[in-house]
């Protein structure tokens, strides 16, 4: 703007306040400041680290009001001295002084020592590790479908908005969304399983499976189906309505008409310039969803037994095994913590209007 | 040159009816002219724009470029829309956010296949459109700019695929007063260095009188009066035309019309002549010798302009021909 006549010609100029005289030269091009990061990524880590710690603090407290005294839990079935119940207090380290067994839970906590099951008497660390594969397996598989399901129909759906592909997906999505995982389940396993008998019933492997790897993994495969498709069809929905609406608050932008004058096609237009847009809103779900990963689908786990983290937790609420319920508790609110904070990091990279302020 | 005939386009409304945005309209927009399009707020000026870009199916009429028909069809439609650029009014909005000015200016060129130099053209458009040293600006998001700054890259998005024609619909109405000027001058620079041609859209007449050579002034889908822009200005002769122009300062028309009345909804254009409910003459009396005709016969549609000064008004006509 260094060089620009004023308007000449005119008896009925129109701008009133003719242009400064000293005109305002291209302002600098601010460069990406390291500063601004920085403090952006102190923020966001300062912020998930007082969340970690409130939910450290209160998975300690909580499951102590709700579960009860362990003792009665654990000897309920049989008659016991006062004798053994001491004995069985001491043995779980329950007979020390509260902020003692806190002080233990926090540092055992940080360090990876999660203490041990009432239930199965063994390190719950260890029973994590076990169980953690198969929760990812079916979650994991299932979250992926969901998300690229959701998001493809999603996309389309908004781009036509009022279609009819639109409004069947809708109404599909939305009974699929508002149905009970766990009755779903039950269907999906009275048809697909009792009725046509294609695929068993629960659990993660049969047990009369080769040994050798193909088998195995052919094995493991058959049984995920029945599982993935409920979870799948329970959660694509919601994807697909947040993918839908970010969709159509981009599709009044002019910026869509200028590629379209430059010669985009409909649907070059679409997936160039409105569906990264779109995305961008979805981030923090989409992470949600990873850091979801880990408590898996509860429902979906209880109803195929599916040997996971899942409904691991379901077995501890019923035991009631309040250690497991502690540990899973802080896992699974940690999991969904740093996910949030992964996506607000990324979001610096990805929104360059975040780095304006 | 880009020439559109007895161009119309008509949208279903709910419950059947149809609103008229454009019925009717002879327009044509050379190489190195500028035509100011000017009319109320709904007259039909950005649908108009819309469809002389092939973004709006027109439903009546032919668009032509260089004597070449508008084709649906994707390639026909791809070539010319190289020679024909839009520049919209919010450039805040007309920019995507999350692409860089480079990447903003360079996509025209890669949608129509120009490999060649393309840092070297970007650069030269950003130039051409003001902004120096280009290469300060390649890497910058449109948030980090001024609204003017803004709309150069726009203006420059437009350029790099060297068109002949640009369509800009009401380019400076949401800039600052003091960059106004600055991007007219641009355009009329663009004009006469490089014999760039432009219908701009706007519905501030001194805005039209400072850059436009002919201006058409719309009313209703319609055209109802064209010509040289200092004739239609000085010597306004469509009553709708005289109303507009008398509020204007130091205005040719004595006495400051107020029109009767709201724009009529495009789906109930009145018969006869469509701008009768509101028509001045009409209401004084003046128009008695020819109220028959206003009540029952469309003045019709004015042709295509050339460089004559027209009206479409039966009293027009009958004072010419007396
Ligand atoms: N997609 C559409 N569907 C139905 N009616 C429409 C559509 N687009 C425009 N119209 C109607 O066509 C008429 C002309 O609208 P248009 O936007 O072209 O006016 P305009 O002259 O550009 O107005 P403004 O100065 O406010 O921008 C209006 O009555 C409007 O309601
Ligand atoms: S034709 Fe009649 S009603 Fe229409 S503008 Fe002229 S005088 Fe007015
Ligand atoms: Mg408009």
């Amino acid at each position: 703007m260094t060089d620009s006549p004023t308007p000449e010609g005119g008896a009925a100029p129109l701008h009133d306040p003719a242009p400064p005289s000293g005109r305002r030269p291209g302002r600098p091009v601010s460069k990406r400041s390291t500063s601004g990061f920085g403090r952006y990524l102190c923020k966001h880590i300062g912020g998930a680290a007082v969340s970690l710690l409130l939910v450290l603090f209160s998975s300690f407290f909580i499951f102590r009001l709700i579960a009860g005294d362990p003792i009665d839990q654990l000897t309920k079935e049989r008659p016991v001295s006062p004798e053994e119940r001491a004995a069985l207090r001491a043995e779980l380290g329950l007979d020390r002084p509260m902020w003692q067994q806190f002080w233990d839970y926090i540092t055992g906590t940080l360090t990876m020592d999660l203490g041990d099951s009432f239930q199965y008497r063994r390190p719950i660390f260890d029973l994590i590790v076990e169980r953690l594969p198969a929760t990812i397996l079916l979650s994991g598989t299932g979250m992926v479908l969901a998300v690229l399901l959701g998001f493809w129909i999603g996309t389309r759906s908004g781009w036509r908005q009022g279609s009819r592909f639109d409004r069947a997906h809708v109404g599909t999505g939305l009974l699929l969304y508002s149905a009970p995982t766990f009755w779903l389940g039950m269907i999906v396993i009275l048809v697909f399983a009792r009725y046509l008998g294609i695929f068993p019933v629960n659990g993660m492997r049969s047990p009369n499976t080769p040994p050798d790897l193909w088998s195995q993994a052919v094995d493991i495969g058959h049984h995920l189906v029945l599982p993935v498709l409920t979870y799948t069809a329970v959660v694509y929905a919601g994807y697909l309505m947040i993918m839908r609406s970010s969709i159509l608050d981009e599709i009044g932008n002019d910026y869509l008409t200028t590629a379209r004058a430059k010669g985009l096609r409909d649907d070059e237009v679409r997936d160039r310039h409105a569906v990264p847009n779109a995305l961008l809103p979805t981030v923090t779900l989409v992470f949600l969803a990873i850091g979801g990963v880990v408590n898996g689908s509860i429902v979906t786990e209880t109803v195929f037994s599916w040997p996971g983290l899942g409904s691991l937790f379901v077995q501890a609420i019923f035991y009631p095994d309040r250690p497991v319920l502690q540990a899973l508790f802080v896992l699974f609110s940690a999991s969904t913590i740093i996910a949030v904070l992964a996506a607000e990091i990324l979001y610096w990279f990805i929104d360059p209007r975040i780095r304006k302020s | 040159m880009l020439t559109a005939r007895d161009l119309r386009v008509e949208f279903g409304l709910p419950g059947g009816r149809t609103a008229r945005a454009v019925d009717g309209v002879d327009l044509d927009v050379a190489p190195g002219e500028i035509v100011a399009l000017a009319g109320e707020s709904g007259c039909g000026k950005t649908t108009l724009a819309r469809t002389l870009l092939g973004l709006e199916p027109a439903t009546g009429g032919r668009i032509a470029f260089g004597g070449t028909p508008l084709g649906r069809s994707g390639k026909a439609l791809k070539a010319y829309r190289r020679q024909v650029q839009l520049v919209l009014q919010d450039p805040s909005g007309a920019l995507n956010p999350r692409h860089t000015v480079y990447e903003a200016v360079a996509e025209g060129l890669r949608i129509h296949g120009i490999t060649d130099d393309e840092p070297g053209r970007v650069a030269d458009a950003l130039a051409r459109a003001g902004l120096r040293p280009p290469e300060r600006f390649f890497l910058a998001y449109p948030h980090e700019l001024s609204g003017g700054q803004r709309q150069r890259v726009v203006i420059a998005g437009a350029l790099v695929l060297e068109p002949s024609i640009l369509i800009a619909d009401e380019p400076v109405a949401s800039l600052d007063a003091s960059v106004r000027g600055e991007i007219l001058s641009l355009l009329l620079r663009l004009k006469e260095d490089a014999g760039l041609g432009a219908l701009v859209i706007t519905h501030d007449l001194g805005l039209a009188w400072s850059i436009a050579d002919r201006i058409a002034i719309m009313y209703l889908g319609r055209i109802v009066e064209q010509g040289p822009v200092e004739q239609v200005l000085t010597a306004p002769r469509h009553p709708y035309t005289r109303a507009l122009v008398s509020v204007l300062p130091d205005s040719p028309v004595p006495e400051p019309i107020v029109l009767a009345g709201e724009l009529p909804d495009a789906s109930r254009i009145p018969g006869g002549c469509r701008f009768r409910p509101r028509c001045q003459e009409v209401a004084s009396g003046s128009a008695l010798p020819v109220l028959g005709r206003c009540e029952g016969e469309d003045p019709g549609v004015l042709g295509p302009d050339g460089g004559s000064h027209e009206a479409a008004c039966h009293l027009v006509h009958a004072r010419m021909a007396a």
